[in-house]
């Protein structure tokens, strides 16, 4: 099952209030995404504890209704 | 994950310098994202062990909670976890997967 580019959004920003999150449907089908979340809750942290933030935000969706989600992530530079 | 389970990986990851948890083999892929990982490391020209998550369902499964990560490929450099494709696609890309190698003594011919 495939889950909406909002739904992404929302559980994300859930999570992690202030991140900025930014999504592209990647081929139109609702099952491969590609999201920028930027946040800085990610100071100070390692890339890994940074997709890691996202993925614990998604709760478990990652890997199994969410087959793709390439994910970038980066501080804002004001932080 | 029994005990077994993370027993077997963490003997992988101590026994070999680059250890790449993937679908497929390094010769036949069976992933987009598992490719694209071979295909950086194979770049580098660095030697690694690939390990066919898809032959062996323990594993598939116990890497997931042994490195809290919810997807394949995971990729590991004497005993650390690096990351996803994404990750080791971006370090590749700023050179940061270059300057781990060299740190951590593995050998690169890029």
């Amino acid at each position: 099952m495939a889950m909406s580019a909002t739904e992404i959004e929302r559980m994300i920003k859930e999570a992690i209030p202030d991140a900025r999150v930014q999504i592209s449907d990647l081929r139109g089908d609702g099952d491969h995404y590609a999201a920028l979340v930027t946040t800085p809750a990610f100071k100070g942290k390692s890339r890994v504890q940074q997709h890691q933030m996202v993925y614990d935000a998604l709760r478990g969706r990652m890997g199994n209704e969410l087959h793709a989600l390439a994910l970038q992530t980066a501080v804002p530079e004001d932080a | 994950m029994t005990d077994n389970v993370s027993e077997r990986i963490q003997s992988e990851i101590d026994s070999n310098d680059v250890v790449l948890f993937m679908k497929g083999t390094p010769v036949f892929p069976q992933c987009g994202f598992s490719a694209a990982v071979v295909q950086v490391l194979s770049e580098l020209g660095t030697k690694f062990k690939g390990i066919d998550v898809l032959s062996d369902p323990d594993i598939r499964d116990g890497i997931k909670s042994f490195s809290n990560w919810p997807t394949i490929p995971q990729l590991y450099v004497k005993g650390e976890f690096v990351g996803g494709c994404d990750i080791v696609r971006e370090m590749y890309q700023t050179g940061e997967l270059q300057d781990l190698m060299s740190t951590k003594g593995v050998k690169v011919d890029a």
